[in-house]
C-alpha cells in the first residue's frame, strides 16, 4: 500500500508545483515531476513480487511467462505516456521561450495581459 | 463468402485519413503552392464529412471493431486496438467533421494573414485525427492518447499567431490542459488495477459484476477513478470551477481554430467523454447526477454573467460558451439523476434528447459566430466591440449569418437553440427540478439580452472609423458561413418538426446514453473475422 501513496504524494507535490509556482520553468517542472509520478504509480500497479522483466525468456512457453513475469501491459503503457509526455515538455519549453523574448521574463505575475 | 459492403470496417480511415492528410500537407508545403494545399485541405474534410454522414445515415447495433484483426488472438487476452462504434458516436463524428468542414474552406482564405498555411493545416488535421480518435476509441488508454494528441495541436494552434498575448494564453492552456489530462491518466491507472484491463467492454463488465458484489454499489476504489475522470474531463469542457483557461485560449487563436475549439473539442474531448464515462461505463447513479447537475447550472449562470462584462467580442463569445455547456451537462445531468432514481423512462429519454440536441445545436451556431466574428475581424481589424459599429449595411453576408446565430443562441423562435432549451426546460420540470427549470429559462433571457447588446454594437448603429470602408469578405469567407447559417437553421427546424429525421440522427445516441453500462456489456468483443 506505501508505494501507492508515495506516489500519490509525488503527484500532489508536482500538481502543488504546477499551481503554486510563480515561475514558468517550475511551473513546467512541476507538470512534470507529476507525469513522473503517474508512470511510476502505472509501474507500480503492474509489478508482482519476484516478477521477472516481461520479455518471453529463450526456452520459456506463454504459460511460465505468464506466471512470472510483472504486467507487460502496464509497462507498454507507460512507454507510451513517456512519449506523450516528452512532447507536451518539448511545446511547453517552446512556449516558454518565445514567452521569455516577448516578456523578458518568466515571472507569471508581471505576464498578464490578458484580463476578465 | 461474399460479405455486404460494411461502413464500420471504414472506421480507421477516421483517424487515420487527417493523420496522412497531416503528413501529406507538411510535405506539400515545400512546394510553396498553397492553392494545393487549400485544395488538398477542403477535398479531405469533405471526404471525411460525407463519410460520417453516410455511417450516420447506415445506423446499425454498437459494435466493436478490432484494427488489423488483431483482437482476441487467443483466450488469454486482448491485444489490438479497439475502435468502438455506436449511435452516440456517430452523432458524435458527424458534428465533429461537418464543423470542421466548414471551418476548413474558411480557413483558405483566413489563414493567408499568417506565414505558413502548411504547418496550420497540418495541426489542423492532426487536432481533428485527435477528436475522431477519442469519439471512437475502444478502450481508455487509445482514449487517453488521442485526447492528449487533439490537446496538443490546440495548444500549438492557439499560440499560432504568434504574439505575446497568444504565448500566453497558450501556455495557460497547456498548463491546465496538462493537469486534465494527467488527473484522466491517474483515473485510468486507478481503474486498470481495479478491474485489470483497458478495454471499455471488459471493464464494464468488471465493473458491474463488482457492484452486484457490494450490494449494487460501485467499490470506493472505483468511485475515486470516477472521480479523476470527473475532474479531468471537467477541466477540459470548462465546467466552472474549472474554466479559467477558456476565455484566454479560444480568442487568442486564429478565428478557424476558435470556432474549432469553442464549436467541437470541448465537445468532443469533454462533453462526450464525461457521457460515455459516466453513463456507459459507471452506470447513472445519485452522487454524480448531483455532482453534474451543479458544474451545469454553475457554469450556466456564472459563463454568461462573466459575458455581459467584454468588450472583445470573442472573449464575450468564449464564456457564453461556458455558459451553453452548461446546459448540455446540466441536462445530461438531470437524465442521470432520473436513470439513477428509477424514474420514469420518458423523461430520462427527454432530457438526454434535450442535451444531445442542444450539443449539436451549440456546435453548429458557436462555429458560425467564431466565424463571424473572424470575418469582422478581418474586415475591420479589430473586435472591440466599442470601435464596432454599423456593419449590417457594410457586410451584409455576415451580419445576417451573425443575426440567425444569435437568435438561436438566445433561443428566439423557431431558430434551433429555442426547441432544445425548451427541450431541456420541460424535462427539468418534468423530473420535478422546478427550481433548475427557472434557472435555464433566466438564463436564456440573459443570453438573449447579451447577444441583442452584441448586434447593437457591433451591426446597428453608425459607422465608425474603423468600419467605415470595412467591405464583405471574400466568397471563400463568406460561403462557408452562409452554409453553416443553412445547417443552424436547418437541424432546429428538422430536428424538432421532423420525426424522421430525429429518429434517424439522435434516437440512437440518445438510446446509447439512456441503456447506461448495458450497451458496452452486451457489445461482442471477440472478433468474428
Amino acid at each position: 500500500m506505501i508505494p501507492y501513496i508515495l506516489c500519490l504524494a509525488l503527484l500532489a507535490v508536482g500538481i502543488y508545483a504546477m499551481i503554486a509556482k510563480k515561475n514558468v520553468i517550475k511551473i513546467i517542472l512541476g507538470l512534470m515531476i507529476a507525469e513522473y509520478a503517474v508512470n511510476l504509480l502505472l509501474v507500480t500497479v503492474g509489478y508482482r513480487n519476484g516478477g521477472h522483466v516481461p520479455i518471453l525468456m529463450a526456452g520459456e512457453t506463454s504459460e511460465q511467462f505468464v506466471r512470472g513475469s510483472v504486467d507487460p501491459l502496464a509497462q507498454a503503457v507507460v512507454l507510451v505516456s513517456m512519449i506523450t509526455s516528452l512532447s507536451v515538455l518539448l511545446v511547453s519549453v517552446a512556449l516558454a521561450v518565445r514567452i521569455y523574448q516577448k516578456y523578458g521574463t518568466f515571472d507569471i505575475t508581471e505576464i498578464r495581459k490578458l484580463k476578465g | 463468402m461474399s460479405v455486404a459492403f460494411d461502413l464500420t470496417n471504414l472506421l480507421p480511415l477516421f483517424v487515420a485519413g487527417p493523420m496522412g492528410v497531416a503528413f501529406i500537407v507538411s510535405l506539400v508545403a515545400r512546394l510553396r503552392r498553397d492553392r494545393v494545399l487549400d485544395v488538398i485541405a477542403v477535398v479531405s474534410a469533405l471526404g471525411l464529412f460525407t463519410l460520417a454522414v453516410m455511417l450516420v445515415i447506415s445506423g446499425g447495433a454498437a459494435s466493436l471493431l478490432w484494427v488489423g484483426g488483431w483482437g482476441n488472438l487467443s483466450a488469454r487476452g486482448l491485444l489490438g486496438i479497439a475502435l468502438h462504434c455506436d449511435g452516440l458516436t456517430r452523432l458524435v463524428l458527424a458534428v465533429v467533421n461537418l464543423v470542421a468542414f466548414f471551418v476548413a474552406i474558411f480557413a483558405t482564405d483566413y489563414i493567408k494573414r499568417y506565414t505558413s498555411p502548411g504547418l496550420f493545416y497540418s495541426l489542423f488535421f492532426l487536432m481533428i485525427a485527435g477528436m475522431n480518435g477519442v469519439v471512437l476509441a475502444g478502450d481508455l488508454f487509445n482514449l487517453y492518447v488521442f485526447l492528449e494528441l487533439a490537446s496538443l495541436c490546440s495548444y500549438s494552434l492557439v499560440a499560432f499567431g504568434t504574439r505575446a498575448r497568444q504565448f500566453e494564453a497558450a501556455f495557460k492552456y497547456l498548463v491546465l490542459g496538462s493537469l486534465s489530462t494527467l488527473l484522466v491518466l491517474t483515473g485510468i491507472v486507478l481503474l486498470y488495477s481495479f478491474t485489470g484491463t483497458l478495454n471499455l467492454a471488459q471493464m464494464t463488465r468488471e465493473l458491474s459484476a463488482a457492484s452486484a458484489a457490494h450490494g449494487g454499489k460501485l467499490p470506493a476504489a472505483a468511485f475515486l477513478a470516477l472521480g479523476f475522470f470527473l475532474a479531468g474531463f471537467g477541466l477540459k469542457s470548462a465546467m466552472v470551477p474549472f474554466h479559467a483557461w477558456l476565455p484566454d485560449a479560444h480568442p487568442a487563436a486564429p478565428a478557424p481554430v476558435s470556432a474549432m475549439l469553442s464549436g467541437v473539442l470541448i465537445k468532443a474531448v469533454g462533453a462526450y467523454a464525461i457521457i460515455r464515462i459516466v453513463f456507459n461505463v459507471f452506470g447513472a447513479s445519485p452522487a454524480v447526477a448531483t455532482i453534474l447537475m451543479v458544474l451545469g447550472s454553475l457554469s450556466m449562470v456564472v459563463g454568461v454573467l462573466c459575458a455581459f462584462g467584454q468588450k472583445d467580442l470573442k472573449r464575450l463569445l468564449a464564456y457564453s460558451s461556458i455558459s451553453q455547456m452548461g446546459y448540455v451537462i446540466l441536462a445530461f445531468g438531470i437524465g442521470c439523476d432520473v436513470l439513477a432514481r428509477k424514474g420514469p423512462q420518458a423523461v430520462a429519454e427527454l432530457a438526454v434528447f434535450g442535451g444531445l440536441f442542444h450539443l449539436v445545436n451549440h456546435a453548429t451556431f458557436k462555429s458560425l459566430l467564431f466565424l463571424t466574428a473572424g470575418s469582422i475581424e478581418h474586415a475591420t481589424g479589430t473586435r472591440n466591440l466599442d470601435e464596432l459599429g454599423g456593419l449590417s449595411g457594410r457586410m451584409p453576408v455576415t451580419s445576417w449569418c451573425c443575426r440567425i446565430a444569435s437568435l438561436s443562441i438566445s433561443g428566439v423562435p423557431p431558430f434551433s437553440g429555442f426547441w432544445s432549451k425548451l427541450i431541456i426546460i420541460i424535462a427539468a420540470i418534468q423530473a420535478g427540478h422546478w427550481g433548475l427549470g427557472v434557472l435555464a429559462v433566466a438564463v436564456s433571457l440573459l443570453t438573449l439580452a447579451l447577444f441583442v447588446k452584441v448586434q447593437r454594437a457591433a451591426l446597428g448603429g453608425a459607422t465608425t472609423e474603423k468600419t467605415a470602408d470595412a467591405h464583405e469578405s471574400s466568397p471563400a469567407m463568406a460561403m462557408p458561413m452562409a452554409a453553416l447559417a443553412a445547417v443552424v437553421v436547418a437541424v432546429g427546424l428538422l430536428g424538432f418538426l421532423c420525426p424522421p429525421f430525429r429518429h434517424a440522427v439522435f434516437d440512437p445516441a440518445r438510446d446509447v446514453v439512456v441503456r447506461g453500462v448495458s450497451v458496452l456489456s452486451d457489445v461482442e468483443i471477440g472478433s468474428p473475422k
